[in-house]
């Protein structure tokens, strides 16, 4: 069921849809990958977004060409990245050519203050989901919060909490790994 | 020939040291379309950026493709659009390939049960901030209810959720 050409089509009908940039897509994009054909599992899901974080550049096509990589090798990094990329360039092509027809148009306006609500549901919706398979205890529940408050009110580096997760994760759950080891 | 080999480099660097996805992308793009090569006037600039937003995609590959268009129409755009994803795309694949051999080791499953919470408050904090430009009165806030009640309860499609999302927009406001 897996194929490159069905994927080029998940990526291209999210590019094409998608108003708000990378973290609008990643609820797309989970539904498609992990949701509907379950290519990815939801941790290493959550995984590539982490990764594709750390890495510069828009985090729409870092995630397309990490999962188009993980999925299909390079020619599926391609593919993916290609998928992401279309619709936009062909849209903006579009707009750039009646660009002061779309402009006055209050009607264009209208539609997008009611997507943008709509963006801010899929992506709690995400949340919600990506969240079912960690293990719920108030750590978690604190570090997701604790995150989220720390980026919006104190305008801490996304790449900063992640790089500070990850060493925290590291020193308190490699000790863990090892008591269970030792009670065997 | 060499305003396309320009269009795409100046792309290609903007991609490459940008961290924090497409919007951190805007002020280095001003930088070099505004003040280095004078592609653009600050106004013209203020449009893209606009436009960029009110289009779909990624907002960094939507400013590329616009300006690289204005700078030399469609071959500007295309230069412009594959100069931004250029570098990620490389980089990603390296950290692709290493990944996969690492992503079983034990140290890495401890790193990674640290860094889970925080990509969900990562999410969580995009989800805010878009909120405070999204919520502006009461039917506003009907929308996301109904739309979040949509997916969450009636599995509609979240693409069809956008579309709906839009269309009584277009109706309410």
């Amino acid at each position: 069921m897996k194929n490159m050409f069905k994927m080029f089509m998940i990526f291209f009908k999210i590019g094409a849809f998608t108003l708000g940039g990378g973290y609008a897509m990643i609820p797309l994009i989970e539904e498609e990958i992990v949701e509907k054909n379950k290519w990815i599992d939801p941790e290493e899901f959550i995984d590539i977004i982490a990764l594709s974080q750390t890495i510069p550049g828009a985090l729409a096509i870092n995630s397309s060409t990490y999962i188009g990589y993980r999925l299909f090798g390079f020619p599926g990094a391609v593919v993916g990245c290609l998928g992401t990329i279309m619709p936009s360039v062909i849209i903006i092509l579009l707009v750039a050519t009646f660009f002061i027809q779309f402009r006055s148009l209050p009607l264009i306006e209208s539609i997008f203050r009611g997507i943008r609500p709509a963006v801010v549901a899929l992506i709690l919706l995400a949340v919600m989901k990506l969240g079912k398979p960690l293990p719920k205890n108030a750590v978690n529940l604190v570090w997701v919060i604790g995150v989220a408050l720390a980026i919006t009110l104190l305008n801490v580096h996304p790449i900063m909490v992640i790089v500070m997760s990850g060493i925290a994760g590291y020193m308190l759950f490699r000790e863990g790994e090892k008591t269970d080891e030792d009670t065997h | 020939m060499k305003i396309l080999i320009e269009i795409f480099l100046t792309f290609a660097k903007i991609g490459a040291f940008s961290f924090g996805g497409g919007l951190a992308m805007l002020p280095m793009i001003e930088e070099e379309i505004v003040h280095t090569h004078h592609w653009l006037t600050v106004q013209e600039f203020i449009d893209v950026v606009a436009i960029s937003e009110m289009t779909p995609g990624p907002i960094a590959v939507n400013a590329a493709t616009f300006v690289g268009h204005k700078v030399a129409g469609v071959p500007g755009a295309i230069a412009g659009s594959i100069g931004v994803a250029i570098v990620s795309f490389m980089l990603v694949t390296l950290l692709a390939k290493f990944f996969m051999r690492v992503k079983d080791a034990q140290a890495t499953q401890a790193v990674f049960k640290g860094i889970r919470p925080a990509v969900l408050g990562l999410i969580l904090s995009a989800g805010i901030s878009i909120g405070k430009t999204a919520f502006v009165d009461i039917k506003s806030i009907g929308i996301a209810v109904v739309v979040f009640l949509g997916i969450w309860r009636f599995k509609v499609n979240p693409i069809l959720g956008i579309i709906l999302a839009g269309v009584m927009g277009a109706i309410l406001f």
